[in-house]
């Protein structure tokens, strides 16, 4: 593959996962079962990365099942959400150069919800932060944070170097951290993520004292902890699959460092322009409980549902759709707030989504409002 | 001049000006992709244009789509000649092989100085200053 008799695309991708592998000390390349392609947004590619996902496509097909990350517009929809004809143009580019290479082109930061859900200890190579730490933590599987051409040398190939979080040794929790505060809910949840990972600081933690945690709650942690510089896997006791032992290190989170992250990720408004909900993309369950809340209501500010596509198909057949469609918000299928290209466009954010904030505030400049879900709704039909 | 030996990162030789930044360098949001000069507000190198010179840094920065900027640089004709780290890491060693730009890394930077005419042979893993 090295030596191009597969052609340029595998040429090239061989190159890139050897200078990885020498450069961190791997001692042999392994297959991987998926890959979850990171940099899909043309909005964060420009037209350079367009141009060099060009160049691949020439020769190029995925050899293992290869998902793609969130869009910067909805592929269908994009007009609806009021993305510029240009971007659109050359976002479609951008995904017909993936379709050549034979990826599924469902973008979504939840593979895991959509058929891309490995078992625990496959070994993957995934770009999309809170996926890989989904992947990491709450399906046993292992991968390091890839970046964009990283991914797509994986899936070209089949194969990633072995080292970080491939090797049982990098996967022992260095810090354990005891939680000492009731957590109910993704806000809750998505609180933890910054105190800890802020805490922790790239170190994996055990985490202790958490009872119970829904799928979408982990969902929620694993965005948030890996945003706030946390390391991408994390342990929960009796919770996450891999059975690992107690570091000497400990810190402790109380209920007053929860509110205190809750607080910081609000800006104080009273009123917003935008709200955002999907970030990590919504589950099914998700999308029921917002058209349980919305039912009836009328949303009076832009309000985004960001979902994978074949979530909002199986929306559509549970009747949660034409709820939520009829109280004024818009499914974004296929992108987010993250990577739409939407600075200036809106002056403050609603959002239950602790991720959402930072990328709300870093990138597109937004004031944050950080609330549940019924509040975030209370924001929108004000 | 002192030949300095250090490892391969992307094949390649080249030559050319030196300029060296004794801090790290971030691709994405850090250098105009289209007139190749460094942007980063406070960085040692604002205001400096990298293009065609022989880059000298520890260590690469900030977000992977910096291996893209690269990219761009160089279709644009603005990309280094080559670079030369201390510790190189994926953003700019994904970078340096998508856009073909010979790179080197374990070398004692501190030996280099900018302005100085540099060669780098990446094959071998040899800098020449």
């Amino acid at each position: 593959m090295l030596e191009g008799r597969h052609g340029n695309a595998v040429k090239k991708s061989m190159e890139i996962l050897v200078a990885l592998g020498e450069i961190y000390g791997a001692k042999r390349l392994i297959p991987v079962k998926t890959v979850q392609i990171s940099g899909v947004s043309y909005d964060n590619l420009g037209d350079a990365g367009l141009e060099f996902l060009a160049e691949m496509a020439k020769d190029g097909k995925v050899r293992v099942p290869t998902t793609l990350n969130p869009a910067g517009m909805d592929l269908e929809n994009w007009k609806v959400l009021g993305i510029p004809e240009d971007f659109a143009k050359k976002q479609k580019m951008v995904i017909d150069a993936f379709a050549k290479m034979g990826v599924t082109t469902t973008c979504t930061c939840t593979p895991y919800l959509v058929g891309n859900r490995p078992d625990v200890g496959s070994h993957i190579a995934w770009g999309e932060s809170s996926a890989v730490t989904f992947a990491n933590s709450v399906l046993g599987a292992r991968t390091n944070k890839e970046g964009g051409p990283s991914t797509i040398a994986a899936a070209l190939t089949g194969l990633t170097p072995e080292y970080g979080l491939h090797l049982d040794e990098n996967r022992k929790p260095r810090v354990l951290v005891e939680v000492n505060s009731e957590l109910d809910g993704i806000v809750d949840f998505g609180a933890l993520g910054k105190v800890v990972g802020e805490a922790t600081r790239g170190k994996i933690p055990l985490l202790k004292g958490i009872v119970h945690a829904a799928e979408d709650e982990m969902k929620a942690l694993s965005a948030s902890i890996v945003t706030y510089n946390g390391a991408p896997l994390f342990h929960v006791e009796g919770i996450t699959p891999e059975r690992v032992d107690e570091p000497d290190e400990k810190i402790l989170v109380a209920k007053s460092d929860i509110e205190k992250a809750i607080s910081e990720m609000n800006d104080g408004v009273d009123d917003v322009d935008f709200v955002f909900i999907g970030c990590p993309h919504c589950s099914i369950d998700e999308l029921k409980k917002i058209s349980e809340l919305l039912g009836g209501k009328r949303a009076g500010k832009e309000f985004w549902i960001g979902v994978a596509r074949p979530i909002k198909e199986e929306s559509d057949r549970l009747g949660y759709t034409k709820i939520i469609e009829a109280a004024g918000a818009k499914f974004a299928c296929d992108t987010c707030h993250v990577v739409a290209p939407l600075k200036g466009r809106f002056k403050a954010i609603a959002t239950n989504s602790a991720k959402g904030v930072y990328y709300g505030r870093n990138k597109n400049g937004f004031k944050t409002y950080f609330g549940t879900l019924k509040e975030c709704i209370g924001m929108a039909v004000k | 001049m002192m030949e300095l030996k250090g490892r391969k990162i992307c094949a390649g030789k080249a030559s050319g000006e030196a300029i060296v930044s004794s801090e790290g360098v971030s691709f994405y949001g850090g250098v105009d992709p289209d007139t190749g000069v460094v942007v980063e507000k406070g960085h040692p190198l604002e205001g400096k244009s990298i293009a065609g010179k022989v880059l000298v840094f520890p260590q690469g920065k900030g977000s992977t789509v910096g291996s893209y900027t690269m990219y761009r640089l160089k279709k644009n004709g603005k990309a280094p000649a080559a670079i030369i780290n201390k510790e190189c890491e994926t953003i700019v060693a994904v970078g340096a092989i998508i856009s073909e730009i010979p790179c080197v890394d374990k070398i004692d930077i501190s030996q280099i100085k900018s302005g100085s005419i540099a060669e780098v042979d990446a094959e071998k893993g040899i800098v020449r200053a």
